[in-house]
């Protein structure tokens, strides 16, 4: 027995110490005044320039205000830190007078400088934000980050910038400067509210990682704590200059990973708000019947497509491709795999944004499988198996095999959903050029101007053209609506481009998917969701209890 | 016994390095680019990942990296995440949580686990005997996820008597559904484990001299029958544990418990190497110990367990 004494002995402390380190205490606790809101962990640090995914953008969004703002119920444009933005008469340059007397949450105030350095910060390459390419169109932009010759993983190294500064950008006075671009752009000013734009106080220059930790902004909330993997809490600011303030004293941001599981918090209680119900609720509209008021939906500024790799020569035929778009049973599979919930698309933007013009893709985008046989026996028929490729991470499986069995049954060719493991492995796939089939393709907008899905997905080299379409007359088309005088006149130059698409199909549009989002109506009186899908904060206001 | 200790201790250092580094190269074997799905549907700038290729030793060959990986390590500097989050914040964040999940888990597990087998060995076959059978048969064939979903929709959202996620910071009352859910797959093996071993020591020869000395049955069973009987459910609880630790990603899914499961998934898909290496040293380092910690065991419940 005395051995046994001993080893219990030396069991006994290595079992508590194995065990204390969970048994530390102390509960969080909510108070009443705070709003909880189903959130994900971002992926970059939280520095305006370098967020361009949803989930940092949220945060970002709240707690900077930029110089226009888009309006959370039909994303139309208005200024709120800018005073006045004026154009110049062919559309090249800007003046934009900033409203004086706003501060960043440390008491600093907003300058010109505070914007025009933000931009020239996150433009310049070596820096290496994400948000960079947003800068493209001011002039100076390639001195500052010059493209690498042969891509990021080729072998040549990109040149060093030449510049620290855009030479477009030119403060004149403490409250107005100067943007003047490389070509004329009349929807320039929509995008200033883009998050890319927003202005960084001075203290992030000399203290980044402390910004990192604790970032500062201008906007209506202010950043209060953060727990990485867990929750982030922004309370109110309360000297806020601008119109919309924040009504709720805080905002949590809890992280989930299963929209599942929070849309079952906000069921029952524990959630105020999700930005987008999951697919499994939408089934007989249930989440209209569990939200009761708190269900909301609007038109979202988010398209699906299907996209064909225009450099594999067997895509090459348009006849081929209309064929295929109209043999996709639009209607029937949004009604059997979504419930009805996204609505079959007829163009190439989402009907939300400023500018859309219905039926763009005409008969090409509707079901008719007789005229799609003779399309295709027009293009030479289809040798070998056409394949869907999408990343099965993304909750495409689904409605990818319903596409993969309409085009078969309709067509009579050999379709195969070919799913890959991931969306970065997919993203790999489509940056590599190594697609040998359809794919995926989805977009949302940055900026409520149809401009948005054009430019980026379809002029020839653009940086999101992963199919390398490349037409000479819609690149023209684009460069004429880009000059037009006024907003109105480029948004009919932009829907004539968008019309030569038609001919064209590159892209096959599938449905337009709305915002469906939802609150709880036990604490909340109201609460908008964007059309970018995101909660709009300071809309927010508790019942009175 | 104390040479017995050391020596345990000492092999620790090559398992540890040896795991840490296979770990490490799995991460990097797994193919893909970590900056590729980054920016949306947009290919992330060139600058961007050229900066981040830098800030994270990417060009460097694997052998290379690991070594810088590991020098970092020893600082005491588990490195950053590729959203510049510290990961040793993310795991002091974690860990608790997850070492409290396990012990409710192996708590719940050991005691139900346990009392079921000893009452169905010490019975024998009968109307118990069959239900335990039937009702482990049923919990080792559903799926957690199944479980943990019926259980959560059920008790939280039907009967609202559980709340249907659990906080950051939770008590051991938050957990015990999770705790369950987890621990239901283990309690099933716990006590059909228990039963047998208890079944067949029941006829050992030590047992019947007990009896024939005349020794209350209370004392035969607590004393003689249970501690043998034990060994083998007490090598499975401890390495359950470990199990527990790295293997609850479907139940803090379902119940979004922010703890070192789904850490470690989300990280594999993303390719943060640094932080799966992370995470996995330290359950590497709960494996060890409990193993050393259960080696130990044996010989408070058999006396003729020697170690050296």
């Amino acid at each position: 027995m005395r051995k046994g004494r001993l080893a219990a002995m030396l069991a006994a402390p290595l079992a508590v110490a194995l065990l204390a380190s969970g048994c530390g205490g102390g509960g969080s606790s909510a108070s009443a005044d705070t709003v909880t809101v189903e959130w994900g962990e971002p992926e970059n640090p939280l520095i305006p320039g370098n967020t361009t995914e949803v989930n940092g953008g949220n945060v970002i969004d709240s707690i900077f205000s930029g110089l226009v703002k888009y309006s959370p119920d039909d994303a139309s444009v208005s200024n709120e830190m800018a005073e006045q933005i004026t154009p110049s008469p062919d559309n090249k340059s800007f003046t934009i007078k900033i409203k004086p007397g706003w501060t960043f949450h440390d008491g600093s105030p907003v300058t010109a400088d505070s914007f025009v350095k933000a931009w020239n910060y996150t433009a310049y390459g070596p820096n290496g934000q994400q948000g960079a390419s947003f800068f493209e169109q001011i002039k100076g932009y390639d001195d500052v980050n010059p493209a690498d010759p042969d891509g990021a993983s080729g072998p040549q190294e990109a040149p060093k910038p030449t510049a620290e500064t855009m030479s477009g950008l030119k403060v004149l006075d403490p409250n107005t400067f100067q943007v003047e671009l490389k070509a004329p752009l009349a929807i320039f000013p929509t995008m200033l509210g883009y998050s890319a734009f927003y202005p960084l106080p001075e203290v992030f220059y000399t203290d980044k990682d402390g910004f990192e930790d604790k970032p500062i902004g201008n906007g209506p909330f202010k950043f209060d704590s953060r727990s990485p993997n867990e929750s982030l809490t922004v309370t109110r600011y309360d000297e806020f200059k601008g119109e919309d303030k924040a009504k709720v004293g805080a905002v949590e941001f809890k992280v989930y990973d299963e929209l599942d599981t929070a849309y079952q918090d906000l069921v029952s209680g524990n959630l105020d708000f999700i930005r987008q119900v999951p697919v499994s609720a939408l089934t007989g509209d249930k989440w209209r019947a569990d939200l009761g008021e708190g269900a909301q939906e609007k038109p979202g500024l988010l398209t699906q497509n299907i996209a064909f790799p225009l450099y594999d020569e067997r895509f090459k035929n348009p006849d081929l491709r209309k064929a295929i778009s109209m043999a996709i049973d639009r209607p029937t599979i949004t009604q059997q795999i979504f419930a009805g919930s996204r609505q079959p698309a007829d163009g190439w933007t989402s009907p939300s944004v400023e500018g859309f013009v219905p039926g763009q893709c005409g008969e090409y985008c509707t079901f008719n499988p007789e005229k799609a046989k003779q399309l295709l026996a027009k293009a030479g028929g289809f040798d070998g198996t056409l394949t869907i490729i999408t990343n099965g991470d993304g909750g495409h499986n689904e409605w990818s095999e319903a596409v993969a069995s309409s085009i078969r049954q309709n067509l009579g060719i050999d379709v195969q959903y070919t799913p890959t493991p991931t969306f970065s492995e997919f993203r790999r796939q489509a940056n590599a050029r190594e697609f040998t089939g359809m794919y995926r393709t989805g977009w949302v907008a940055d900026y409520p101007n149809i401009e948005t899905f054009l430019t980026q997905l379809y002029r020839t080299g653009a940086s999101s053209n992963d199919g390398e379409y490349s037409n000479p007359a819609f690149d023209a088309a684009l460069d004429k609506a880009n000059a037009a005088p006024n907003v109105e006149a480029a948004n009919k130059l932009y829907a004539d481009a968008e019309k030569l698409l038609a001919n064209d199909m590159p892209v096959i549009p599938l449905w337009t998917q709305p915002v469906q989002a939802g609150f709880s109506t036990e604490r909340l009186a109201e609460a908008k969701a964007t059309p970018f899908r995101k909660l709009d904060l300071t809309s927010v206001t508790l019942k009175q209890q | 016994m104390g040479r017995y200790v050391l020596r345990r201790l000492l092999q620790l250092i090559p398992v540890f390095i040896g795991t840490t580094f296979l770990i490490y190269a799995m991460v990097w074997a797994v193919p893909g680019d970590p900056f590729a799905g980054k920016c949306g549907e947009r290919p992330c700038p060139e600058s961007y990942v050229k900066e981040m290729t830098e800030q994270f030793n990417l060009d460097d060959p694997l052998v290379v990296q690991y070594f810088k990986y590991l020098a970092q390590l020893f600082s005491g500097d588990f490195g950053e995440t590729y959203n510049g989050v510290q990961i040793s914040q993310l795991i002091a964040n974690a860990y608790p949580t997850t070492v409290r999940l396990a012990l409710v888990a192996l708590v719940i597990e050991a005691v139900i686990g346990v009392l079921a087998g000893i009452i169905t060995g010490l019975r024998g076959k009968g109307f118990l005997d069959s239900l335990v059978l039937v009702s482990t048969l049923f919990l080792i064939s559903l799926p957690v996820f199944v479980t943990g979903f019926v259980l959560k929709v059920w008790l939280g959202t039907e009967l609202d008597l559980i709340k249907t996620s659990v906080g950051s910071d939770p008590t051991f009352g938050e957990l015990l559904v999770p705790g369950f859910v987890l621990g239901s797959l283990s309690m099933a093996y716990v006590a059909r484990l228990t039963r047998t071993s208890m079944m067949e020591n029941k006829r050992a020869d030590y047992v019947r001299t007990a009896y024939a000395k005349g020794l209350e049955p209370r004392r035969v069973v607590g004393v003689h029958l249970l501690r043998n009987s034990m060994i083998p459910v007490i090598t499975f609880l401890g390495t359950d544990l470990g199990a527990l630790m790295g293997g609850a990603i479907v139940t803090e899914g379902v119940f979004n418990i922010r703890g070192i499961g789904g850490l470690v998934y989300k990280a594999i898909l993303t390719k943060e190497g640094m932080t799966v290496t992370g995470i996995v040293t330290l359950l590497v380092l709960v494996y060890l110990l409990m193993n050393l910690l259960v080696d130990i065991l044996y010989a408070v419940l058999d006396p003729r367990i020697r170690y050296d």
